[in-house]
């Protein structure tokens, strides 16, 4: 091979190597993204039956029952709620009434979570749990629950909590 | 009066710094020497002023001075004083001085070792360090003075984050900003060689001790974040792909392309453009993780109340920099120069391919960390980009990686073949699979990734070890190679030992990470005084929780005792505490460690009476994966430590190449 093609056959090889790098990126991007809805969201119908998803408000007074290993609780953005079961240790800083964000998915109208994030400090809750409740707030004074842009709340909601 | 005191030095450290910034600089463009020389004394004054604003925040905090904003928000008169002290640094204000501390400390460390640096190579390399200082200067004066008072003054603080008490306050926050400052070495080195035009292998041996250690520092910092989370967060992983940690990990993976592609620019002068740019891209991630952790867009443990105007001056601050550095990269590399020609075959190609998957794996990382919230930013949805996706993309690319990191040290420079190589390698091949094999066969339970990530391991360990046995073979017929092996061993240059420690220490980590990812076991499980259970062999028995005191905390410590085979392994402590001015619980995890795994048992909730929810975890080899970290970072130390780097100044390039020939025995 004369230098010239060697060049161009080292360039093809990154360059092919390159592509399906980004192919497999995009593609294991596409089928891992969680998207997050709001209970309110979910009261309507909007969430995926079988697909996981994230779910976040504030933990219902009131509502947190354990039995043994399992544990029921009630999220709620203060519009809708919705009722989630969990196996194993919750992170200390689940608490009724702050905020929490699950992860998991929908079994016949019950969330089942396989991941429980709570706040991280006094201060702080989880942005997504803050985006809820802002935007369940807006909905409610606008009268359109699920229409509401979601991103100048999320903005303004991820300070302190309420 | 001392944080007065602090508040007037970083003043006057924002008038030396401009001094630094502009003069030297100018001096250089204009061959004035004596404005040259003033880049070490202004270098020294910066560091003595921004280290009296250091002492007097500490002073402040050792001190209860509660009159100090800063001090009351995060100290309390009954924190202990060694986290006194590191809460200097625990919150956002604190944490930009530390991070000026070491921008300031790393611009002497340049003044004072490199005597051998020509003179306005090093007036330039200073001044840009002065600039980046400059620009932090007001960044911390500007949006987050940590000297502001407050009126009236509280009786006592509101005391450090509980998750934040711990002996890991004190190593993790300066070891990772140690890495990620340092790389503003590399920057400064490259933005200085670009605006000299002189992009030489002297100029990528300057740099390459300043990078590999800079790189050591991030490694470490990394590995002390992931054990300090692992043990105290409780979440019981290592590594969670959380953006937090990806903000680090972004300027490891390019910081580590770019100590490769140094290798090449010094030893061959290629590559020289791409390793300027790998350099201003290393410590523009490392900008980047700063706005991502400091502006409060991510919520983690590292984010502090937010304030929008911290977010908007960081991007600035990052826009200027990185437009600065990219615009003179554009202006000046295409003047660079190819450097010397290499063959597909080569150690160069290799190295070539190294640099491009840890790219393709920065690029990975960011799309997985920037996506969310750049959706989230233009108010399109909320998602999240969580481990599986970061796993998916990770491990095929690391393996690919791997494969090369075996061949790349034992190919040829500039030209080899394919026979020859892989007559080198096919010991090295064989033990892999054979090993991998029988290892994942004995472990019982043999899955593909298991295997995989089995074969990565032993394929670095032993292609370092076919490395090895190469560089200190007997040689027949050749002057000076007769030696015996324990001789040749002992002449080996440090900076070829430093790569194979530093190899061996990801073949550790990979171990590690595979034999915890296959044979982790997590069981919950609620246990009365009395009730045993049993976990891989282990019989945890749980025997009473009492109440304790600690300085600040009150808590409830659990008391299990392990057995296994009828022998008595362990007691282990577990605590749930309360610290009385938060009033946050907080786990306590307590942990048996030992070369062949962790005992990981945690208190989870009380279900009723004196029954417990506790959590026990079996992590096999799991301390190996810092431990890994460990190695890797002490292989780049001791690299750096090569005789060729101390040389005196004018070593000519045959000189160089002589130091090459010993680097990489005649083959």
């Amino acid at each position: 091979m004369k230098p010239r093609h060697k060049k161009l056959a080292l360039l093809g090889v990154v360059l092919s190597a390159s592509g399906i790098a980004v192919a497999l990126v995009l593609n294991a991007f596409q089928s891992n993204m969680v998207f997050f809805y709001t209970p309110t969201q979910v009261a309507a119908k909007e969430a995926p039956s079988n697909r996981t998803f994230r779910v976040g408000g504030l933990v219902k007074e009131g509502t947190v029952q354990r039995q043994g290993l399992n544990v029921h609780f009630v999220v709620t953005d203060t519009a809708q709620a919705i009722p989630v079961t969990y196996t194993g240790v919750l992170p200390d800083l689940f608490q009724e009434g702050k905020g929490v964000v699950a992860q998991g998915q929908l079994d016949n109208g019950v969330f089942v979570a396989r991941e429980v994030l709570a706040k991280h400090d006094e201060n702080y809750m989880p942005p997504e749990a803050a985006d809820a409740i802002e935007r369940a707030r807006k909905g409610q004074s606008r009268l359109e629950a699920s229409v509401v842009a979601p991103g100048a709340a999320a903005t303004a909601g991820a300070g302190k909590q309420p | 009066m001392i944080a007065e005191l602090g508040h007037f030095a970083l003043w006057l450290a924002v008038g030396v710094a401009l001094v630094l910034g502009v003069v030297p600089l100018v001096g250089a463009q204009r061959g004035r020497s004596d404005w040259m020389r003033m880049a070490r004394p202004a270098t020294r004054v910066l560091l003595a002023l921004i280290l009296l604003a250091f002492a007097c925040l500490i002073v402040s905090f050792v001190r209860n001075d509660f009159s100090v904003l800063n001090v009351a928000s995060h100290s309390n008169s009954a924190l202990p004083l060694m986290y006194r002290i590191a809460a200097s640094w625990g919150s956002h204000e604190g944490s930009l001085m530390l991070w000026l501390l070491m921008q300031a400390g790393w611009a002497w460390a340049v003044a004072v070792f490199s005597r051998n640096l020509p003179l306005p190579m090093l007036a330039r390399t200073l001044a840009v360090m002065g600039l980046l200082t400059l620009s932090f200067l007001l960044f911390v004066l500007l949006t987050s003075n940590p000297f502001d008072r407050l009126f009236p003054v509280p009786v006592d603080g509101r005391d450090l984050n509980p998750q934040l008490q711990d002996p890991g306050m004190i190593f993790h926050p300066p070891m990772l900003y140690m890495g990620y400052v340092g790389f503003s070495v590399a920057f400064a080195f490259a933005v200085a060689a670009l605006i000299g035009g002189n992009l030489d292998a002297q100029w990528a041996r300057w740099m390459r001790p300043w990078t590999t250690v800079a790189w050591a520092f991030l490694t470490f910092g990394i590995a002390l974040g992931s054990w300090w989370a692992y043990y105290e967060l409780g979440w019981g992983g290592w590594w969670f792909w959380d953006a937090v940690e990806n903000a680090s990990f972004m300027p490891w993976l390019v910081g580590t392309a770019l100590i490769h592609s140094l290798a090449v620019s010094e030893k061959r002068g290629s590559f020289k453009s791409w390793t300027v740019l790998l350099a201003i891209m290393a410590y523009s991630l490392s900008l980047l993780g700063t706005f991502l952790v400091r502006s409060g867009v991510i919520t983690s443990v590292h984010s502090f109340a937010s304030d929008p105007a911290r977010g908007q001056f960081i991007l600035i601050m990052l826009a200027i920099t990185v437009g600065a550095a990219l615009s003179l990269f554009a202006w000046r590399a295409p003047s660079v120069g190819l450097g010397a020609r290499f063959e597909m075959l080569s150690r160069e190609t290799m190295l070539l391919a190294n640099n491009v998957l840890l790219v393709v794996a920065t690029a990975a990382v960011m799309l997985g960390t920037l996506y969310p919230l750049i959706l989230d930013a233009l108010g399109l949805g909320k998602i999240s980009v969580g481990a599986p996706y970061f796993d998916a993309v990770f491990v095929p690319i690391m393996a690919v990686l791997v494969f090369f990191m075996g061949v790349g040290p034992l190919s040829r420079w500039k030209s080899d073949t394919m026979p020859a190589l892989s007559r080198r390698l096919r010991w090295a091949a064989g033990v892999t699979v054979i090993s991998a094999l029988l290892s994942a066969w004995m472990g019982g339970k043999l899955t593909f990734m298991s295997v995989v990530g089995l074969m990565m391991a032993f394929w670095i360990a032993a292609s370092v070890a076919a490395d090895l046995w190469e560089r200190i073979k007997p040689l027949k017929g050749m002057a000076g190679m007769q030696a015996p092996w324990w001789q040749r061993l002992r002449q080996l240059p440090r900076a070829g030992v430093g790569m194979m420690l530093a190899h061996l220490g990801v073949a550790l980590f990979c171990f590690g990470v595979t034999m915890v990812g296959t044979y982790d076991i997590e069981k919950d499980v609620a246990m009365s005084p009395g009730d045993s259970t049993t976990v891989s062999g282990y019989t945890f028995t749980y025997l009473s929780a009492k109440p304790v005191q600690g300085p600040n905390y009150e808590a409830i410590r659990g008391h299990l005792s392990v057995v296994r085979d009828g022998k008595p392994v362990t007691e282990l402590y577990p605590e749930k505490r309360v610290y009385r001015v938060q009033r946050n619980p907080m786990t306590e995890a307590a942990i048996y460690t030992r070369v062949r795994g962790d005992l990981y048992v945690q208190m989870g909730e009380v279900i009723k009476g004196e029954t417990w929810l506790v959590r026990i975890w079996v992590k096999p080899f799991v301390s190996w994966i810092w431990f890994g970290c460990l190695v890797m970072g002490l292989g780049g130390i001791l690299a750096i430590t090569d005789r060729r780097y101390r040389a005196k100044a004018g070593v000519s390039v045959s000189e160089g190449a002589a130091a090459l020939a010993g680097a990489a025995p005649v083959r």
